[in-house]
């Protein structure tokens, strides 16, 4: 034992050996233990908030209840815009697996056309993620049932019932309401995300006070909280916030009055804008042939946009707003203001030979009206008195006037768009086409012609500033501010000017046919008749071809003893005031002072066109179909909206609106 | 002796002389293993608490008895066992090729039995009675490195092809183990482990399935598949994060019980206990775990004989490699293999592997008293 032999010894080490290798790996056993322990910490303390927010994200399903939209109400209460209960179907693009099935099958279930299916497809491509594509809306109820029954079999598909916007009258409306639809991916992305707009059936304005009045009439969502598995079923609902609806937004437009004047423009292309010269209420602002707002919020189809794209008369273009048209003749008050207001007499008189010599032009009247006055001139719309009148107070003084009476300008008012038109000026020219004002161009002006661009809004207001005498801001949501007088303008010489109007209308004047067929309340107006090209042969009347005929102007104000409407109505093309734009804002006007004898009249008149707008449209619709090869829509069911709530009956005395000489 | 136990005639003699440390830890891991599992189930001995403290039971028993052998019944038992097993493997490749199709399990009456994971202790058994049998002066010849080799490449070869890559790197680790403990120049070592390392890419891109590439890349970057295998990474960890250092509190867990933690009750146990217990539950199982592989090394080191001396480490460090593996799986520390937390996890194999290592470690341990 004491001399160990190389054998033992080697045992021995071998022994050393296991026992410094075996400390060794149970050392290393429990850095690996040590190590673990602290990965664990690191995970569970240092990240500990992360993996728990994660953990809540996981176990808290966050589901948005959609906020009911706001109502577009007129100034009695009665809705321009509404919800109506709705089923729809939507296809969510990230849950769709075989799109060309699923298609297929709800073309066979809810029997889509054609048309519908293209714009579907094309919708799908333009979508991303989990913003979701209107199949279809307005579903009836066994439809509906009939895609929930298969929808185990259609992933991606997503049927709700929600609501859908609807307006009670339709085309009437198009313009001023505008219209909702499916928020696109550049509005998702502008909202900053928010998931509401990935919410399906939910809308946004795309035009019109749908659009601007956006933020009080979409409200809040509500928002459901659940607990769910990873399987997504409901273990329980945590908490429910409400949603809170939108507002309602009280315009100050009279429904009827809109409709009615819509309805009154028949089937000519311009717009009427009605104004309560006391405060600025908008009380009406048609502009025609317009839209059908329903069909542009349940997703309209190429045909359809097609069909109003190619109308000469631009049903798209809101006209009250965005037409810019020289105001013609009606611009005439201005340059009789600004006359006055530089000293003119208005006693004094001038000779009309038939037109105003300039130099070696010859600047024409539209007749030899002999000795005439302010009153007279207004009255009988005598170009030469005015020639005279602008070329003795220049230009700027009557840019200046019409400046103050509402014209350039653009008004504070909750719409996406308007025009500034134009009032020129010494200065305006020079800046803008780099020459000096001439002569010519101020006698241009004084008519209403030239450079000069108003849109029928600026009329209104203009006239509402004459009939009144104060600075009339139109606006179109209720308050109540009375608006101060005009500055720098006698309200002697408006007398005048509205005494003149009074003449054109109800004395020996260009618009007999806009006088009231009232007892106690007349109209005061002015018309316009404004050329549209220069055309060699003179006058653009029933010769040339529509798009190359005058548009026919009417500005005016009821009663004249003390104004409390005014209005101004543009038809496009209607080759002259008196004869296409006075009766028909004196017929709105009636429809203020005796709804039952304006909607006598209307009543005939669209027996005459041939039915309602809606009519109408359905029909055009169908023709311009049947041109483009496409198959017939199913006929409209045979309701119309009530026209106007105490229609008259068939026997209304035809106020005869033929075609009568200008 | 007589004198303590004439003093303490209250208890029993067997039961006295059962390793009772050893034992309570087992029983302590794998009565949190039945609290999980009945947490796991949303609060219901069925399906798995039950059929869980019927197994430990069982096998718990079966670790008893075979504490009641003798070193030289393991040392007589290691070839045979290890050719047994074997054949047991060929078995189930051949039984697989004829039912076409993988195969892991050979029946046996009422009970399945994986020759996989049997081997795992037999094939430390058999490298431990050969070295024990190799004379020291043998250690830097050849002679003790070759037949090991083939003792650990067999069944590895026979595992590799089920294909199960978790239990046939257990296999690996546990032989090398026990060659490095046998005492064969470190240079072996480093060698091979060099040669590993050249060798990983290679043995990707060649040997492994492409579901096992693809777990070893998502283990890689998890987020890059955050639906597919990286999901139950994100989960686990999840899981583990959200528990803090106290937990959600038992039964409050929510990833398990909502379902989001896929594979709550087996392969990832650790992170439904430790979103319930928290930081404190999983370092004191971690802990329970360390104490119990060192108790097995201790019971090595006390040992008399090489065999008693490398089958003891041995058994530890297959022990070992399960609870590591597992956790650094948990944690995403290391790929998606289906490698369960001994004692905890729900599922036979396992749990009976573990304890016959433990049966294994407890007679050995036995063999060290009676001899001092």
């Amino acid at each position: 034992m004491k001399l160990t032999g190389p054998m033992s010894i080697s045992e021995n080490m071998r022994k050393m050996m296991f026992t410094r290798r075996s400390m060794l790996l149970n050392g290393a056993q429990l850095g690996i233990a040590g190590l673990l322990a602290a990965r664990m910490g690191w995970i569970a303390i240092a990240e500990n908030e992360q993996w728990q927010l994660l953990a809540e994200s996981n176990r808290v399903q966050l589901s948005l209840i959609p906020p009911r939209r706001g109502w577009i109400v007129d100034r009695s209460g009665q809705p321009l815009a509404m919800n109506r209960s709705d089923f729809r179907v939507d296809l969510i693009p990230d849950q769709l697996r075989e799109p060309d099935r699923v298609i297929a099958a709800l073309t066979d279930l809810l029997d889509l056309s054609e048309e519908e299916v293209t714009r579907i497809r094309e919708d799908l491509d333009a979508a991303s993620g989990y913003q979701p594509v209107q199949v279809a809306a307005g579903l009836e109820w066994e439809q509906f049932a009939a895609v929930n029954v298969r929808l185990p079999e259609l992933p991606g598909v997503s049927p709700l019932q929600g609501f859908a916007r609807y307006y009670p009258t339709g085309a009437a409306v198009g313009h001023l309401a505008g219209y909702v639809g499916t928020p696109n991916r550049e509005e998702y992305l502008a909202s900053g995300k928010n998931p509401l707009f990935l919410f399906p059936g939910f809308q946004v304005g795309k035009d019109g006070l749908e659009k601007t009045l956006e933020p009080a009439l979409r409200g809040e969502p509500g928002a459901r909280r659940a607990e769910v598995t990873a399987r997504g079923d409901l273990v329980r609902e945590l908490e429910t916030r409400e949603d809170h609806p939108g507002e309602t937004v009280r315009l100050t437009i009279d429904a009827g009055l809109q409709e009615f004047a819509a309805r009154r423009l028949g089937d000519e292309s311009g717009a009427c804008v009605v104004l309560d010269c006391r405060t600025g209420d908008v009380l009406a602002m048609p502009s025609m042939p317009s839209f059908d707002p329903n069909s542009f919020s349940d997703g309209i189809s190429h045909a359809e946009w097609n069909m109003l794209s190619a109308d000469e008369r631009v049903p798209l273009r809101n006209k009250s707003l965005l037409g810019m048209y020289p105001p013609g003749s009606t611009f005439k008050p201005m340059t009789g203001l600004a006359a006055l207001a530089n000293g003119v007499d208005p006693a004094e008189t001038v000779f009309c030979p038939g037109g105003y010599r300039l130099g070696n032009r010859f600047f024409r009247c539209l007749g030899r009206h002999g000795t005439m006055n302010l009153h007279t001139a207004i009255a009988r719309s005598c170009n030469t008195y005015f020639y005279t009148m602008a070329r003795r107070v220049g230009i700027d003084a009557i840019a200046e006037v019409s400046r103050a009476m509402g014209l350039g300008e653009e008004y504070p008012l909750p719409v996406p768009n308007q025009n500034y038109g134009t009032v020129p000026d010494s200065r305006w020219v020079v800046r803008r086409h780099n020459r000096e004002w001439t002569d010519a161009d101020t006698l241009n002006t004084a008519i209403g012609q030239g450079y000069l661009l108003t849109t029928p809004l600026q009329l209104a207001v203009m006239s509402a500033r004459i009939a009144s005498g104060r600075t009339v801001l139109p606006r179109l949501v209720r308050e109540a501010v009375p608006p101060p007088p005009v500055p720098g303008i006698d309200p002697a010489h408006i007398e005048l000017i509205r005494a003149g109007m009074d003449e054109v209308v109800n004395g020996a004047g260009t618009a007999p046919r806009a006088r009231l067929p009232l007892d106690d309340i007349r109209l005061g107006g002015k018309t316009g008749t404004a050329q549209v090209v220069n055309l060699s042969s003179g006058r653009g009347g029933m010769g040339v071809p529509w798009k190359y005929r005058d548009h026919g102007l009417f500005v005016c104000f009821a009663p004249v003893e003390q104004p409390r409407y005014a209005c101004a109505v543009v038809v496009e093309h209607g080759m002259s005031g008196g004869r296409a734009a006075s009766p028909v804002a004196s017929d709105s006007l009636l429809y203020l002072f005796d709804r039952d004898q304006a909607v006598e009249k209307l009543a005939a008149l669209e027996e005459g066109w041939g039915g309602d707008i809606r009519r109408r449209m359905a029909r055009e619709e169908a023709v311009w179909r049947a041109a483009h090869d496409l198959p017939p829509l199913p006929s409209l069911p045979d309701v119309s909206p009530p026209p106007a709530e105490q229609a008259g009956g068939e026997n209304g005395e035809s106020q005869g609106e033929g075609n009568p000489p200008a | 002796m007589t004198i303590i136990g004439s003093h303490d005639s209250v208890v029993p003699r067997p039961l006295a002389e059962l390793p009772w440390g050893p034992i309570l830890l087992v029983l302590a891991i794998g009565g949190l293993g039945l609290a999980v599992l009945y947490s796991a189930a949303g609060g219901s001995v069925e399906p798995w608490a039950g059929n869980h403290a019927l197994r430990f039971t069982i096998f718990l028993l079966m670790a008893l008895f075979l504490s009641r052998l003798r070193e030289k019944h393991w040392q007589f038992l290691a070839w045979p066992a290890f050719v047994a097993t074997l054949i047991g493997l060929v078995g189930v490749e051949a039984l697989g090729a004829l039912r076409g199709g993988s195969q892991r399990w050979l029946s046996l009456g009422p009970i399945n039995i994986q020759p996989s994971e049997i081997m795992k202790p037999v094939l430390v058994l058999a490298l431990a009675k050969f070295y024990h049998v190799l004379p020291a002066g043998e250690l830097r010849k050849l002679i003790a490195v070759w037949p090991p080799l083939v003792l650990i490449g067999l069944p590895c070869a026979l595992v590799v092809i089920q294909p199960d890559l978790g239990t046939t790197v257990a296999l690996a680790v546990g032989g090398f183990s026990v060659m490095f403990l046998a005492g064969l120049p470190l240079r072996y070592f480093i060698g091979a482990a060099i040669a590993l390392a050249a060798l990983v890419p290679v043995a990707f891109m060649f040997l492994l399935e492409e579901y096992q590439q693809n777990r070893v890349l998502t283990f890689l970057n998890p987020e890059n598949d955050p639906l597919g295998t990286g999901y139950h990474i994100t989960q686990s960890k999840i899981a583990i994060g959200s528990g803090g250092l106290f937990g959600k509190g038992y039964l409050e867990g929510t990833q398990s019980h909502l379902a989001y933690l896929p594979e709550g009750h087996t392969d990832f146990v650790f992170a439904t206990m430790a979103e319930e217990f928290g930081l404190l539950g999983g370092v004191l199982l971690i802990l329970g775990f360390a104490l119990m592989i060192r108790w097995g090394f201790r019971v090595g080191q006390r040992s008399a004989s090489n065999f008693g001396r490398l089958a003891a480490s041995g058994l530890a460090v297959t022990i070992f490699f399960y609870v590591a593996i597992n956790l650094m799986m948990v944690m995403g520390l290391a790929p998606v293999v289906g490698i369960p937390l001994p004692l905890v996890s729900y599922g036979g194999s396992a749990m009976m592997t573990v304890l016959i290592c433990l049966g294994i470690l407890m007679s050995l341990d036995r063999e060290n008293r009676i001899r001092r």
